[in-house]
C-alpha cells in the first residue's frame, strides 16, 4: 500500500476544485467555438470566417500599435464617459435626495432623457458641437447619467435609517456623518452601478464612435462592414468584449476586498 | 397614596428627594403624529447622577420621550431641555456629552467591533491613539478582548449588544440614554447586562434614563421608576434608594401591575 501525504492530498483536491471550475467557465464558449467553427466549413468566409483566421486578426490588434491604439482609444471614451456620468450623477444624486424641488424637476427630466436613443444623441451631438471627443464624451454622458443617477438615489435612500439615526446621535459634523455613514453605505451599490453602466456604455460607445472620429473601435467596425470584413468585424468585437471583461473583473476584485465584512451565507452562496 | 411609607406619586416624590441639579427637564410637552398623541403634557424633571428607569407598555411614547431627549426629534409644544439646553436646536452643543445604546444593537457592518466603539470618538475628534486605547479598555471591560476585530455579522447577539454598550461608555458621555438594550436577548444574558451595566453607571457617576417594559429589569437598574401611562403622562414615580425589602417589592410591583393594566 503507498503512502498518500495528507497534505498533498489536499491540495491536489484543490487543483481538481479549480479545474472543475476553468472547465465549467469555457465549456459554453468552446460550444460555441466549436458550432461556429462547424459553420465555417460549410458557408463562405465573408459569413463564417475560421476562428483561426479571427484569432490571427486579434493577435495583429493586440501587437500592431496603430490598431491597438484604436482599442485604447475606444477604452478611454468608455471610461472617461462613465467617469463624467459618475461625477454628475452622484451631485444630482445627492440634490435630488436631500432637496424636494431637486426631485421634482430632476426625475422627470432624467426619466424623459432615459427615453431618448443612442442614435439620436449623435445627431444632436453632430449638429451641436465640433470637436469630435467632445461629442463622444457628450453622448456617452447623457446615455449613461440617468441611470448613474437613479441609482445614486436608490441608494442614499436605502440606507439603513437605524445606522443613519445611529451616527446622527454621536452629532458628527457633515464631512464625518459622510465619510463615516453615507459612504461606506453606498458604495456597494454603487460599485453594482459601475458594473451595469459599463456593459451599457460599451454598447453605446462604438455608436458614439459613428460621429466622425478617425479611429476606435466603432470607426473599425464601420471600415469592416465596407471592406465585408467578417473575420475583422469579429476580432474587433471582441476587443471590446475583452475590455469589458477585464474591467469587470477589476471590479468583482475591488468588491471581494471592500466588502469582505459581509457575512456569507453558506446556503446562497 | 402611599405605599409602605413611601410616596408614589411624582409630586410627591419628586419633594421629598433631595434637591440636585436638573439634567433633564420635561414641561408641558406634547407630542403628536398626525391624530395620534404620543406624549401628552409631560412635565418630568431627572437629576444629576440619577438612575431612572422609565416603565411603560408598548406604544406608550417611552421612544418618542427618548428621541426628544436625544435631540433625534422636534416636541411639538412644550419644552425639553437637557443640561439647560435644547437637544434639538442645539444640536451640536451635546456632542460627547450623551450617548446612546439602542433598542437593537445598531452597529457598523462595515466596521470591526473596535471600530465600532472608535465611532463616536472619531466625532468627537480624538486622536487615532487615544481612541484605540479607550475603546480597548471598554471592550475589555465588557469581555470583549479577543473579539476587537470580528466584524458584527460573527458577533453573537449579546456581544454585540455589549459592542454597542461599549460605544456609548467610551464617549465618557455625562448622560446616557438607552431604549430597551436588552429585550432582544436571552433572560440570562440580559440579567448579566443591565446588572453589569447599572453598576458601571453608578461607578462612573453617569445619568442615565433607561426604557423598559419590564418590571423585573425596572427593579433591577432604577434608583427611581418612572411609569408611564398611554399616552405618556407620568402615572407613578418611585423612589427606589435605600433599597427596599422583598414583601414592598411585592406591593409595589402589584402597584405597577394595576397602573399599568388600566
Ligand atoms: N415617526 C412616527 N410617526 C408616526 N407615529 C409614530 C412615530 N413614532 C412613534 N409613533 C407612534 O407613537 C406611539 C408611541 O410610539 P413609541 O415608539 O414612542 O412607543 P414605545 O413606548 O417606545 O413603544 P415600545 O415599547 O413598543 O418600543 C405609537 O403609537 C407609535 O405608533
Ligand atoms: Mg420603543
Amino acid at each position: 500500500m503507498t503512502d498518500v501525504n495528507p497534505e498533498r492530498q489536499v491540495s491536489a483536491g484543490r487543483v481538481f476544485e479549480a479545474g472543475r471550475q476553468a472547465f465549467w467557465l469555457a465549456a459554453p464558449f468552446v460550444l460555441i467555438a466549436l458550432a461556429w467553427q462547424a459553420a465555417s466549413a460549410f458557408f463562405p468566409p465573408f459569413l463564417f470566417p475560421s476562428l483561426i483566421d479571427v484569432f490571427g486578426r486579434v493577435l495583429d490588434i493586440l501587437t500592431t500599435w496603430s490598431q491597438f491604439s484604436s482599442v485604447l482609444a475606444t477604452a478611454m471614451r468608455i471610461l472617461g464617459g462613465l467617469a463624467g456620468a459618475f461625477v454628475l450623477g452622484a451631485i444630482f444624486g445627492l440634490t435630488i435626495y436631500n432637496f424636494r424641488i431637486a426631485d421634482r424637476l430632476l426625475t422627470p427630466t432624467l426619466i424623459f432623457f432615459q427615453g431618448i436613443p443612442a442614435l439620436s444623441w449623435v445627431v444632436f451631438a453632430i449638429i451641436w458641437f465640433h470637436g469630435v471627443e467632445f461629442r463622444i464624451l457628450f453622448i456617452m454622458i447623457m446615455t449613461t447619467l440617468p441611470a448613474f443617477t437613479f441609482q445614486v438615489v436608490g441608494a442614499l435612500r436605502g440606507m439603513n435609517k437605524d445606522l443613519a439615526e445611529m451616527v446622527m446621535s454621536f452629532r458628527p459634523t457633515r464631512k464625518k456623518y459622510f465619510t463615516a455613514m453615507v459612504l461606506p453605505s453606498v458604495l456597494p451599490e454603487i460599485v453594482t452601478a459601475w458594473k451595469v453602466n459599463l456593459g451599457n456604455a460599451s454598447r453605446v460607445v462604438v455608436v458614439a464612435e459613428l460621429v466622425g472620429s478617425s479611429g476606435g473601435v466603432g470607426f473599425e467596425l464601420l471600415q469592416q462592414q465596407q471592406l465585408f470584413d467578417m473575420a475583422g468585424a469579429l476580432a474587433w468585437t471582441l476587443q471590446l468584449v475583452f475590455f469589458v471583461l477585464l474591467f469587470q473583473w477589476i471590479l468583482s476584485q475591488f468588491e471581494r476586498m471592500a466588502f469582505r465584512y459581509r457575512a456569507v451565507s453558506e446556503r446562497s452562496s | 397614596m402611599t405605599l409602605a411609607g413611601k410616596p408614589l406619586t411624582g409630586s410627591d416624590a419628586a419633594s421629598t428627594r433631595p434637591e440636585r441639579e436638573v439634567e433633564i427637564r420635561f414641561r408641558n410637552v406634547t407630542k403628536t403624529f398626525g391624530d395620534l398623541v404620543a406624549v401628552r403634557d409631560l412635565n418630568l424633571d431627572i437629576g444629576k447622577g440619577e438612575l431612572v428607569a422609565l416603565l411603560g407598555k408598548t406604544g406608550c411614547g417611552k421612544s418618542t420621550m427618548f428621541n426628544m431627549i436625544s435631540g433625534l426629534m422636534a416636541p411639538g409644544s412644550g419644552e425639553v431641555q437637557v443640561m439647560g439646553k435644547s437637544p434639538f436646536r442645539d444640536f451640536d452643543w451635546f456632542r460627547g456629552k450623551m450617548a446612546i445604546v439602542f433598542q437593537n444593537d445598531r452597529l457598523l457592518p462595515w466596521r470591526t467591533a473596535v471600530d465600532n466603539v472608535e465611532l463616536g470618538l472619531e466625532m468627537m475628534g480624538l486622536g487615532k491613539s487615544e481612541r484605540r486605547e479607550r475603546a480597548m479598555h471598554w471592550l475589555e471591560k465588557l469581555g470583549l478582548k479577543g473579539h476587537e476585530n470580528d466584524y458584527p455579522h460573527a458577533l453573537s447577539g449579546g456581544m454585540r449588544q455589549r459592542v454597542s454598550i461599549s460605544r456609548a461608555f467610551a464617549t465618557d458621555a455625562e448622560l446616557l440614554l438607552c431604549d430597551e438594550p436588552f429585550s432582544a436577548l436571552d433572560e440570562m444574558t440580559s440579567m448579566r447586562l443591565r446588572n453589569e451595566f447599572a453598576s458601571l453607571v453608578r461607578e462612573n457617576r453617569k445619568t442615565a434614563v433607561f426604557i423598559t417594559h419590564s418590571i423585573d429589569e425596572a427593579f433591577d437598574i432604577g434608583d427611581r421608576i418612572v411609569v408611564l401611562k398611554r399616552p405618556a403622562e407620568i402615572a407613578l414615580d418611585l423612589d427606589m434608594t435605600g433599597g427596599v425589602d422583598q414583601a414592598e417589592r411585592e406591593r409595589i410591583r402589584a402597584t405597577i401591575h394595576r397602573t399599568l393594566s388600566v
